[in-house]
């Protein structure tokens, strides 16, 4: 095996919501780097397929006192307890597995069948079932990217931390007869992209890598964390009421406080 | 055997069950499932060499620069380019969507005209003179003047080129789409003497107070913009965000001012008024470098007490005393407006009051500072001999009044043109040319617009896409894609430093269109004469090679190029006050007694406002509560709701003077009470079925209001009703 010479990884991300202004460019990023199909009506947001969908947080207080707070999800890439990903469990068919070496929880769409399952098991809405064959007005196939397959009607996709990068990535190592990736050459198309800077990915292990540092900012918090998913997606906030949303802490807790680190 | 009633039910009841319990009906069903699953439709992306290109982006003036990945002649994504002046890698989601415009099917292929009320295909030589035909007539009967054009903005070649067109041809009707530069520029001949664009400084400034400048929708160049307040937030640089909407730019701001709509300008000078009362200014430079202070600070001083201030805006008067205090007090303060995007113009009393702020505490001219920056110059074209069938055209008024009297100092009014054709008084316009424009969306008071095109006899669009306007025209000449072409790109919104960028064609024509360069040259070589000597170019590449002379080799490798280290001449860092007079805030249209809510339009990145309609995947990233289904939603405060009785989801209808649509109501409340808004960039009744009929166009229901200073259309919001149905 090739990866015996090679550290394990874990990718992952951080997100600086301070920075994040909720201008999608993520979202088309991502969209036009995976051949994601859109509709005529995509107003329906559950049945809209968006790998990474920008949410919009309030404060809930009434005006002026208002707040907004944007924040990107693409999939977390749960690692749970040892590669108990909450959807990899689940799965009949082994279309999605947890990649120890990694840390990317894959999604083969060739072996779904549609059980959605996983949909199911997914506490953050990350994963999307194909209810329609994707169809492209006639001419604009020619946009589509020959490094992900498009997926047909009948199946679940969802964000693969454009893995298919990674393995460009390290094709071209090899050619060069590197056995390591630096850090620049490994980017999802979401953190090439965003006009912010928000986004930082790299290994969460990696001493030398941003997110290693970012990831430890008191301002950091993960989604819904209490669950045990322990996501990968690190978010940072300096504003109180949106550490709160991430959902884990009891009335009174503090927050900031990272509670497992990878 | 007797078959009777009976008999017959049961067989088949017995046949029915007898195949569901066989596993025939499942095994089938799985099997077609499968079997469906794998039609072809589904297509397999052909693999092949992947390449990457760079280039400029012209879908909003920012001048971004773009990398695109190819697979063999095929674009399939477009990436920021790193280390561009602009915007070093990053890139927004409309030029993310950048293939989903090459490979539209609401691309035009090959020129059209129409008979009949329907298109029919022509070739490009018939269309060339078809046009070059009309035009000599109109010439010869003395009528040049009555011919006009419209291109997307001023600047760069192919604008000039239709200038240049016009002026030999004999017409002075040159018209573009006014924007906060406009304004600004107007407000720089007073205060520096000569027009010039705006621009700031943001990297190295301190602390900003934007009047309701959408810094992260879309003003300025957007993607400059976004890294600029990226770079505020990591050196903990306060953002003051004047704004009556809880914008993204409030929301990422450090302090949200809600004022009431429109007396922004007002605030400005109760800030101003702060930092003379206390002395707060900036001695030297006062001394030094302006003019007219001591009249300008009388009339602050006179009229816009803070107390007062806090009255008319909405903002208490401790707030404005501690924002004038923390402005004057940082090193690097800049104050800067432009609503929204900064698309639409603003008056000059207001730009004035802003301005001089920045005046006041010498960030003018400076590091961190705004700056005056020249227009761009680096088109020099030969002069060429006007006849005098163009000598006499070009004498006649132009049917905007911009360059009159009453407005010297204004190149063009748009939005005057329908009424000018509508009101019949003078003559009536024969021919108009469009180009990158689509002024059958993008214009105030839409309906008028198109009622009004419709009556001139002859139409022409160079639109690549069927938009609003280009179904409106009798002959379209389809230019390329700005994948496809060379094309300079002027970059000066908001720059401190100008700069040039250059669209490289990456693939080739993928459709019978042409250069809208070539056409213009075309257009002019058919006419013959002295219009066809004043292009003495062989071709548009030509004119832009000999154009860009020494340029040209540089900006082919390298995509853009800085014109100069910009070191403003001394008169650029001085600054004439402008005694407040009493034009703002300009009321808005409409009469309150029937009319008691305000409606302002919004911006957001995830839908483009302009004459390029949004491609499939910005209106996939669109929040179902801007659009649902078909409608908008319209953002209203719930005690404003409450009001008039209107529910979360539920219809109502949305009147002002220019209109009425039925709209969906969303109760939000990041707005204030009396004021609703929605987004601009909705309501295409053109292109596919992905953008067409959703929702409302919001230039539909508002109309011009003119800045008395300038004729610019300076309209902030209009007067409505929301009646429950």
């Amino acid at each position: 095996m090739t990866q015996e010479h090679r550290k394990a990884k874990k990718f992952g991300m951080v997100i600086d919501l301070d920075k994040c202004t909720g201008c999608g460019s993520c979202m088309v990023a991502c969209m036009a780097e995976n051949n994601v199909p859109f509709r005529e009506n995509e107003t329906d947001k559950l049945k809209s397929i968006t790998w990474m969908r920008v949410y919009k947080l309030t404060n809930g207080k009434p005006y002026p006192k208002e707040e907004i707070c944007y924040l990107p999800r693409p999939c977390m890439h749960c690692e749970g307890h040892k590669g108990h990903s909450p959807c990899v469990t689940v799965c009949p068919a082994i279309a999605t597995d947890y990649d120890m070496d990694t840390g990317i929880v894959s999604q083969i769409p060739t072996r779904c069948f549609g059980c959605r399952y996983c949909m199911a098991a997914c506490p953050y809405h990350a994963r999307y079932f194909n209810w329609w064959d994707p169809v492209w007005p006639e001419g604009m196939e020619k946009s589509l990217s020959p490094n992900v397959s498009p997926r047909m009607r009948g199946v679940v996709e969802k964000c693969t931390f454009c893995f298919h990068r990674y393995q460009l990535a390290l094709d071209k190592a090899y050619a060069e007869e590197r056995r390591e990736l630096e850090e620049h050459e490994y980017q999802t198309s979401c953190t090439q992209a965003c006009p912010s800077d928000a986004i930082t990915f790299g290994d969460l292990l990696n001493k030398n890598h941003a997110v290693y540092k970012l990831k430890k900012s008191t301002n950091a918090f993960r989604l819904l964390e209490k669950l045990g998913t322990n996501p990968k997606i690190y978010y940072l906030s300096s504003r109180e009421w949106v550490r709160r949303a991430g959902d884990n802490y009891r009335p009174g807790e503090g927050t900031g406080k990272i509670k497992s680190h990878h | 055997m007797k078959i009777d009633r009976r008999y017959f039910l049961s067989l088949g009841i017995g046949a029915a069950a007898g195949t569901a319990l066989s596993p025939l009906p499942w095994k089938s069903m799985d099997d077609s499932s499968i079997w469906s699953q794998n039609w072809p439709w589904t297509p397999v992306p052909p693999d092949g060499e992947a390449t990457y290109e760079n280039s400029t982006c012209t879908l909003c003036p920012g001048g971004c620069g773009i990398t695109v990945r190819k697979i063999d002649d095929r674009v399939i994504k477009i990436e920021g380019r790193k280390g561009h002046p602009v915007n070093d890698g990053g890139i927004c989601s409309l030029g993310l969507s950048g293939a989903q415009l090459l490979y539209s099917p609401t691309r035009l292929n090959g020129p059209m005209i129409k008979v009949n009320g329907s298109f029919q295909k022509i070739s490009w030589d018939e269309a060339i003179s078809k046009i070059a035909e009309k035009l000599t007539d109109l010439r010869l009967q003395g009528k040049s003047h009555t011919v006009a054009a419209i291109t997307g903005s001023p600047r760069g070649t192919v604008p000039n080129l239709f200038k240049r067109f016009l002026d030999v041809y004999g017409s002075p009707n040159f018209l573009y789409p006014s924007s906060f530069e406009d304004s600004y520029s107007h407000l720089a001949k007073k205060t520096h003497g000569q027009k010039a664009l705006p621009g700031f400084d943001f990297e190295n400034a301190d602390y900003i107070l934007s009047f309701g400048a959408g810094i992260i929708e879309g003003w300025g160049s957007p993607v400059r913009m976004f890294r600029a307040n990226s770079n505020w937030k990591s050196r903990h640089i306060k953002l003051v965000q004047v704004e009556p909407r809880l914008s993204n730019t409030a929301a990422k701001s450090d302090k949200w001012l809600p004022i009431k709509p429109g007396t922004e300008a007002v605030l400005a000078l109760g800030i101003a008024y702060v930092i003379l009362r206390e002395s707060l200014f900036d001695q030297g430079f006062i001394n030094n470098r302006t003019d007219e202070f001591s009249a300008w600070r009388e009339g602050v001083l006179e009229t816009y007490h803070p107390a007062r201030v806090a009255g008319i805006t909405g903002i208490e008067q401790e707030t404005i005393n501690t924002i004038g205090r923390e402005f004057a007090r940082a090193k690097k303060p800049i104050a800067l407006c432009g609503r929204g995007e900064g698309r639409t113009s603003e008056g000059i009393g207001e730009i004035a009051a802003i301005q001089a702020l920045n005046a006041l505490v010498g960030s003018i001219g400076i590091r961190g500072g705004a700056f005056a920056v020249p227009e761009p110059d680096y088109i020099k074209w030969p002069e060429f001999a006007l006849d005098e069938t163009a000598a006499d055209g070009l004498n006649q008024k132009r049917i905007d009044g911009a360059g009159s009297n009453q407005y010297p100092d204004t190149d063009s009014l748009l939005h005057r043109l329908p009424r000018a054709i509508l009101s019949g008084k003078g003559e009536p316009v024969n021919a108009i040319l469009i180009a990158n424009a689509n002024p059958c969306y993008t214009l105030p008071d839409t309906q008028t617009v198109i009622k009004a095109l419709k009556k001139i006899p002859f139409k022409v669009s160079f639109s690549t896409y069927m938009d609003e306007t280009a179904a409106l025209s009798d002959l379209i000449l389809p230019n390329h894609s700005y994948l496809e072409r060379y094309e300079d790109v002027p970059v000066t919104w908001s720059l401190a430093k100008s700069l040039i960028g250059l669209t490289i064609p990456v693939v080739s024509p993928q459709l019978n269109t042409k250069n809208t360069g070539d056409v213009i040259i075309s257009i002019a070589k058919a006419m013959k004469g002295s219009i066809s000597d004043a292009f003495p170019w062989k071709n548009y590449t030509d004119c832009l090679k000999t154009t860009l002379g020494k340029y040209w080799n540089p900006l082919q490798n390298n995509g853009y190029m800085k014109i100069s280290n910009y070191n403003p001449p001394e008169k650029m860092t001085k600054f004439v006050f402008q005694v407040p007079d009493k034009t703002f805030p300009v009321d808005p249209e409409g009469d309150e007694k029937v009319l008691p809510l305000i409606l302002i339009p919004n911006d957001s990145m995830r839908l483009s406002a302009g004459s390029t309609g949004s491609p499939p995947f910005l209106m996939k990233t669109v929040s179902d509560t801007v659009l649902k289904d078909n409608d908008t939603l319209v953002q209203v405060n719930p005690n404003t709701a409450k009001k008039y009785g209107l529910k979360d989801g539920g219809y109502a209808l949305l009147k002002t003077p220019r209109g009425f649509k039925k709209v969906k109501i969303y109760l939000s409340q990041g707005i204030g009470e009396g004021v609703i808004s929605f987004p601009r960039g909705l309501g295409h009744t053109a292109y596919d079925k992905y953008l067409a009929d959703k929702g409302v166009n919001f230039n539909e229901l508002i109309g011009p209001v003119e800045d008395p200073a300038s004729g610019l259309d300076v309209a902030w919001g209009i007067r409505a009703s929301l009646t429950k149905v």
